[in-house]
């Protein structure tokens, strides 16, 4: 096991990067330029409120920002997950995405892939705040199935 | 005076739930075992549906549904014929505001305010879309509440129905349903009152208030879900046209399309009701009456009182009704996500709600999108209180995400 792993299994540590992307929060505020693609969540809760932007050229994820209101939960996870996605492929970025999604649902994953998003490991555990831990994933997930470009 | 040990020990879950404090009442009450077996007693021993059999069972169902109207009547002051059973406030509201299109022209107001809940608001927002209407809201100040000099500030003789809550859901304000209620008629307006927030936690005359409609739960008094009641005063319930048709409505119909209605309430009642949630509604709303409606009114506003004194004590706490003299303390802790302070809270099994709490428009008023709201009921006691500050001096940003770890 590598130092990096090592870290990612003190809950202080996991703790951490929870406050560290809610107080500052990667990729956030939005842009006005007109290649991103955006998709806004907020019907999914009543309570976050979450618009998330990406920008796909040629199979590559080159930008994803992301703003809003929202719990700690849901600010951080998405924080994670633009580092996470930018500068993937679309095959990578997708398969972080199911990864993550295997994390939330409490069945087997890849820690590895998932780097410092493990943080989430235990959100199962708080079925109310599964939402939150997804909210940013899910609109990911919609704007690479919708494929690259701008309609 | 509430004898409240004895009160509490009709409560079920504090026996199987000894460690919670259920501070959410305001979203919905906890059930006494009365009211428990009452539904049940509908499943084990005379289940039938209304007005439909001939049989002794089925009388005996009949009896106690249709009983239930007096109680009602007898609760809130006004003849039985009044009373419709629905499926909640929220039906209430919308058969209300559905019968009184009919009363309705382009370019006429429906007042209200920002501190409605959704169900107070929507259907009249629908109006204005179907009918023409205009929803114009009334003034009000910083903690949620409207005075009448305020209301007759905003009132005018387009106004045509006066839509408020007598106690709103995020900031307990009370407004002054009884004068404003004058008011309005002054101007030939009708008032629909929200009593969701009132009609559990107060004496409630709809012959004193003179409102004309007036909407409430019963799962949030004590009763099961899936039932409400809309009082209407009798004048106009006659003139209008129900939100549903079918079974038990009507009195006959031919194939030409042809339909005669049965008079009010039945009319309003289409299909198969909650059966045993109105018999069950009887069961709390007798409960209530044997503890008294002004000792529950009293006991919660002392209750309230000391509340929000022992909350004040607190330094990383943000209150926003501090003045309201009951209903729930709405609150945040300093820097901290309202559904991240209760997911604090529930992690030292305190129940509170976060969020906007379906009045998504009051942040216009009160100035932050959400809050923790704190609501109290009858079977609430200063020990559960003092757990509750006890914690909530404890919230902060680390402990609400030490809960995940």
């Amino acid at each position: 096991m590598n130092s990096m792993n090592h870290l990612l299994d003190d809950p202080m540590v996991l703790r951490e990067l929870i406050m560290d992307h809610y107080q500052y929060p990667h990729h956030h505020g939005l842009t006005d330029d007109p290649s991103y693609r955006h998709v806004h969540m907020a019907s999914d809760s009543c309570i976050d409120d979450i618009t998330v932007q990406s920008k796909i050229v040629d199979g590559i994820v080159e930008d994803v920002r992301f703003d809003g209101v929202a719990c700690t939960i849901s600010t951080s996870s998405t924080s994670m997950m633009t580092d996470l996605m930018i500068g993937k492929t679309k095959e990578q970025a997708e398969a972080i995405v199911d990864e993550y999604f295997r994390m939330i649902d409490h069945k087997e994953y890849d820690p590895d892939v998932l780097e410092e998003a493990v943080a989430m490991k235990n959100v199962y555990k708080q079925a109310n705040r599964i939402k939150c831990a997804t909210i940013g994933w899910k609109a990911m997930k919609q704007m690479l199935e919708e494929g690259e470009g701008h309609e | 005076m509430i004898d409240i040990p004895t009160v509490r020990k009709a409560f079920p879950i504090f026996q199987n739930q000894p460690e919670l404090v259920y501070l959410d009442s305001a979203a919905t009450s906890l059930k006494p075992q009365c009211v428990i077996d009452a539904v049940s007693g509908f499943y084990t021993d005379h289940t039938s549906n209304v007005h439909r059999g001939d049989y002794a069972i089925a009388a005996e169902n009949d009896a106690l549904y249709d009983g239930t109207r007096k109680v009602v009547a007898s609760f809130i002051h006004c003849d039985p014929r009044e009373v419709i059973f629905t499926h909640n406030a929220t039906a209430s509201l919308n058969q209300a505001a559905y019968g009184l299109r009919k009363f309705l022209k382009p370019g006429d107001v429906v007042l209200t305010t920002k501190a409605e809940h959704a169900s107070n608001l929507l259907p009249w927002f629908a109006m204005q879309k179907e009918c023409g209407i205009k929803v114009e809201y009334a003034p009000l100040d910083s903690q949620g509440r409207l005075t009448e000099e305020a209301f007759l500030s905003a009132m005018h003789d387009k106004v045509r129905i006066v839509a408020l809550a007598q106690v709103t859901n995020v900031t307990g304000a009370e407004q002054p349903i009884k004068a404003i209620a004058k008011a309005a008629h002054a101007y030939g307006a009708y008032v629909v009152c929200d009593g969701a927030q009132s009609v559990p936690h107060m004496p409630v005359d709809v012959r004193d208030l003179d409102v004309d409609f007036l909407a409430f739960s019963a799962h949030k008094m004590c009763g099961p879900g899936g039932t409400g009641v809309l009082y209407g005063k009798k004048e106009l319930l006659t003139q209008m046209d129900p939100l549903l048709y079918g079974g038990d409505m009507n009195a006959r119909f031919s194939s030409d399309g042809t339909v005669i209605l049965k008079e009010a309430p039945v009319r309003f009642e289409a299909g198969t009701p909650a059966i045993e949630g109105v018999i069950g509604m009887r069961a709390a709303i007798e409960f209530l009456q044997k503890i008294g409606m002004d000792n529950i009114h009293a006991y919660e506003k002392e209750l309230r009182a000391y509340f929000l004194q022992r909350m004040q004590e607190l330094n990383n706490i943000e209150i926003y009704n501090p003045d309201n003299a009951y209903g729930p303390v709405a609150f945040n802790a300093k820097g901290v996500f309202s559904q991240d302070a209760a997911g604090y809270l529930a992690s030292r099994n305190i129940a509170v709600r976060s969020g906007n709490h379906c009045a998504k428009i009051l942040h216009e008023v009160i100035g932050t999108d959400s809050t923790i709201r704190a609501s109290l009921y009858f079977y609430n006691t200063k020990e559960e209180i003092d757990r509750c500050v006890a914690a909530c001096s404890d919230i902060s940003l680390e402990n609400a995400i030490g809960i995940f770890f």
